[in-house]
This record gives C-alpha cells, structure tokens and sequence, in this order.
C-alpha cells in the first residue's frame, strides 16, 4: 500500500509544481551557464595559465564541469528537504491533512525523497544540457554524469527532511546551509582536489556525499574508467540515501502523529 | 443496534506525563450524530485524532467501523471523512485541484473524481469559486473547501473537529445547513464544538468531556433535564450590590449562581421565583426569564474558570 500511495504523493507534488515551473526551469539553465562563465571560463582562464599540464590533465572548465553538477545536485536535494518540510509540517499543515487519508507515514517520507529525486534530476539533466553546449564533456558523458548527481541530490534531500523534521525553529536550518551545505559546496573537490586541504580535514571531505558523487560524475564525465574507489563511492551513496531515509520515519511519525 | 460503529473502552492518552484523554468509555451507532463537547484542553481533540487513526492510542481499546486503528490505520483512513481544526488546505492551490489531490490520496480514478469534485462544490456553494485559488477565500469558504475535501471518499464515518470556530454567524447556519442534509442522508457524524447551540442543533447524543473525563452523556434534551432545572430567571444587579444580597439570592434556590453583575437562579417555577425577589424587596435592574440551555448545563458540569 506505502509504495503506490507514494506516488500519489508525488503527483500531487507534481500538480504544485506546476505553477512555479517556468521560473525554475529557467533558473535550471541559467544557474549552470553563469558559474561555468565565473569560475570555468573566467577563473579558469587564470588557473589554466598557471597549470599547463591541467587539471587530472585536463582544463579547469573542464574539470570543474562535473563538479558543479554534483554541487547543484547537492543544493538541490537539500533546499527540496528544507523549508518545505518546515512549511507542510509547522506553518501550512499540508501533511497532516495527506496522513488524514489512506497514506502512512512509510509512504508520506517515500514519496516526498522521490519528488526531491525528480527535481534533482530535472535540474541536472538542464546542467548536463549546459555542459554540451559549453563542449565540456561528450552528450553521453554529460547525461552519464547525471546518474551520481541525482544521487547526491537524492541523499541530501532525505538527510535534510530528516533533519528539517527534527527541527522546531527555522532558523536552525539557516545554520544548516550556513555550516553544512554551504562548506560542503566549497570543500568536498568541486572547485578543487580535496588533496588541497590540510591533512587533518581531508578525512571529513571524504566523509561526504558531495566528494563521492563528484569523483564519480568527473570519472564520467571525463571518459574514464571505473576505478575500485568508483565502486567504494557508489556503495557508499546508495547505503547514505537508504539511512537518511530510514531515519526520516520515528521524528516524523512522533511529529505528525503523536 | 448490537454493532457499534465506534466502541472505546478505557480509551486513554497521554503526551509524556500528561494525561490528555483519562480512560473514557463511550459508544456510537450507526447513522447518528455523535457530539463531545469541552472547554479548551478537555481531551476532545486528542480522542478524534484516535479515532481519526492519526494519533495511537496509549491504553485501553478502540474500534472504529469495526477496525483496528493501531493495526489497519490505512484501511480504517480509506473510509473516514475528517474535517481537522485547522482547515490545512494548499492555499496556493485553486479549491479544484485540493480536492483533486486529496482524491487521488484514495486512489479516487480520474474521471470518477472529477465528477465527485463537482457535486461536492455544488454542496458546499462554491461553484462559481471552484477555479479560484484557495488563498483569496473567505474563511467560511474555506472550511467548506474543507468540509468538501473529507467528503471526497464518500465516507461512512465523517468527523468534523470544531467545524465552525472562527467563523461569523451567516457562515456557521451555512454550515449547519451543510451538515444536516449529511445527518438527513443516514451518514454517521462526530462533531467536537465549545458552542452549546451547535451541539444542540446537531447531536443526537453527545458526552460532555472535561480534563480528560466525560462528565455527562445524553442526549441534549436529556442532558439539560437531568443536570437543571427547567428554567432560569437573570437577575443583574449593579456592580457590587450583589455582594450585600448574595445571602437573600442563595435562598431562592436550591441552586443559584452569583457572578459580579447578576444572579442565576434554577427554578422550575420561575413566576414564583421572581415574585419572591420583589417581595424580598430587591430591585433588579433587569430581569430575564428564559429556558435553561445546554450551556447552564455545560458550565455547571466544567465550571467557570477559564482554561486559558
């Protein structure tokens, strides 16, 4: 019963989707192709002067690319498990009234991390558009890179929701991008090899699901192949993804449903 | 009428160590309208949530169209009707599409639903306003966007938590309106309401419930006859004399009420009663001779002290 009521729920996020779906799709394109100008062509400019081998070989637009992607996927995910959350649990109550009707808690969490999951991928796939047309990765490399964006995307959006449903204040999930989303962007090998970091935090960038996916799409990206690690990191965002979602149930059954 | 549609015995909740509902027992039958009533924090909303299959229960045992809440939430849910204390509609969405969505939650097919959506905004009088987005609506328009959506599953219970709080009076004899045609068509209601009048033109039977007990259970008729007398004659006085006379009020009665500007006096002969105030010689600024409500019942039964 939880599965396919789930996607009842998703339908029905579809039909609220619907009326903000032009901004967002614009948003979609336009996102990629102003930091791909700032930072792979314009900062990369620089980078690639001082860097005549490359970056893994090849240039800093290019190794950036799939970065991005990933980091956007990332965004994504979390900004999805966020406010929302806090708006259909505390201001407009919109999961009280869907846990009011034949759908469980079970198929209320699934649901809502399968609806982050569309939306990641939406958002990827118009990223991995902007990539073809920025010629920095084949059409099939760049819709393969997708894969662990969403991923990525996917697992944050369930650590998020199971945080955000923790949360009594909003402004804790402030602190939340201010110190965890936001470092992660920066940090976990986007804008550059975590071997840059000092020795003592390279470990807790490892730690997180921005550097795997990113090792994964730029494996992808860049038409390379697998390596023993790829398998490390995709073992290790599958299990993330299913734990972040295992853990939204008990707060938000002891939330909605107490 | 051996198969009751709800049947609690027992029934307890409690948030941690607060006791929320303390062990009530209580029955509902088919086709009836069913009401509990309470001040603010009496338990009643706890004991719809139960009901509702939205709230475990902490002891005790409850059956609901012969289900087990704990056990077939989702079932017992398929076939309920609830209207929530806040109305929690998507306010960004037009009133179509929130019914719409509810449906599909009940796995309503399409066109079947479509067809439902109109009857039901044709029943709440919102027609005209079924493209409108829920946002620009009144509040009464809003809580029969509501009362609309917990009938999109054509349920064989309905519950309704305090369907007209909040709203002016044209809109809650609307609502009232709405409800009856519901009762006239054999569903089965449950209603929690503050408001005396609403519990009277409603209910069949209801339970008075206060700090997690019922304190009272008949129907409104019944209630008043066991719990009061027929009548009530309002004597208001200036502010302070009925501290000097308070002694003289108590004696008309074998229950009277003082408050700071007049005295309630319970009698079955209320000419009598008013006879004997002007032969004491009181001077009344007013005298009111009127029937007693459920609401003397009422604040008899929960007091006067206010909960919050």
């Amino acid at each position: 019963m939880a599965i396919p009521l789930s996607v009842r729920v998703v339908e029905a996020e579809l039909r609220i989707y619907r009326r903000t779906w032009r901004g967002s799709v614009f948003t979609g394109f336009l996102n990629p192709v102003l930091y791909l100008l700032a930072f792979g062509v314009g900062l990369g400019t620089l980078i690639d002067a001082n860097l005549p081998e490359g970056l893994d070989g090849v240039s800093y637009l290019t190794y950036l690319a799939p970065g991005l992607l990933v980091a956007t996927a990332m965004q994504t995910g979390a900004s999805e498990g966020a406010w929302k959350v806090i708006a259909a649990i505390k201001w407009r109550q919109t999961w009280h009234a869907r846990l009011a009707t034949p759908i469980s808690v079970h198929g209320l969490a699934i649901g809502q991390v399968l609806w982050s999951s569309i939306r990641v991928a939406m958002v990827s796939a118009s990223f991995a558009i902007v990539m073809i047309v920025f010629g920095v990765a084949s059409p099939l490399e760049s819709l393969g890179s997708i894969l662990p964006a969403i991923l990525v995307g996917t697992a944050m959006a369930a650590g998020t929701t199971a945080f955000a449903v923790r949360v009594r204040d909003d402004s804790t999930l402030s602190m939340y991008f201010r110190f965890v989303v936001v470092p992660m962007f920066l940090f976990s090998g986007v804008l550059f090899p975590i071997t840059q970091l000092p020795d003592w935090i390279q470990p807790v960038a490892y730690l997180t699901p921005v550097f795997h996916g990113v090792e994964l799409a730029r494996t992808i990206a860049l038409g390379l192949p697998p390596l023993v690690n790829s398998w490390i990191s995709l073992t290790y965002l599958v299990a993330l993804t299913i734990i972040c979602g295992w853990l939204i149930i008990s707060p938000m059954r002891q939330r909605l449903t107490p | 009428m051996s198969n009751p549609l709800i049947k609690a015995t027992g029934l307890t909740k409690r948030f941690g160590d607060f006791v929320a509902v303390d062990g009530i027992d209580f029955e509902v039958e088919q086709g009836e309208t069913f009401g509990f009533l309470g001040p603010n924090g009496a338990g009643k909303t706890s004991t719809m949530r139960m009901i509702s299959a939205v709230s475990p229960i902490t002891e005790g045992s409850l059956s609901v169209l012969g289900l087990d809440p704990a056990k077939e939430g989702p079932r017992l849910r398929s076939r309920l009707g609830i209207v929530p204390q806040e109305n929690n509609l998507d306010d960004e969405l037009t009133v179509r599409d929130n019914l719409y969505m509810y449906g599909r939650y009940f796995d309503i097919a399409k066109s079947e639903l479509n067809e439902r959506i109109a009857e039901l905004v044709e029943f709440v009088q919102l027609t005209e306003k079924i493209d409108a987005k829920v946002d620009a609506l009144s509040g009464g328009m809003k809580r029969r966007v509501t009362i609309a959506r917990g009938l999109i599953n054509d349920p064989d219970l309905y519950i309704l938590d305090e369907p007209t709080t909040g709203l002016d009076p044209q809109a809650r004899h609307a609502l009232w309106d709405r409800l009856y045609r519901l009762k006239q068509r054999g569903i089965t209601l449950i209603i929690t309401t503050h408001y005396m009048d609403e519990a009277e033109q409603l209910c069949d039977r209801l339970v008075v419930m206060d700090k997690g007990k019922i304190v009272a259970e008949g129907s409104p008729r019944q209630l008043i006859e066991i719990h009061t007398p027929r009548d009530v004659v309002e004597l208001r006085f200036p502010i302070g004399v009925l501290e000097t006379i308070g002694g003289q009020i108590r004696e008309l009665s074998d229950r009277t009420e003082i408050l700071a500007d007049r005295a309630l006096v319970y009698t079955d002969d209320p000419d009598r009663t008013v006879a004997i105030v002007h032969a004491y010689g009181l001077e009344p600024e007013t005298v009111l001779e009127r029937r007693s409500s459920l609401e003397d019942v009422f604040l008899r039964l929960t007091g006067r002290t206010l909960v919050d």
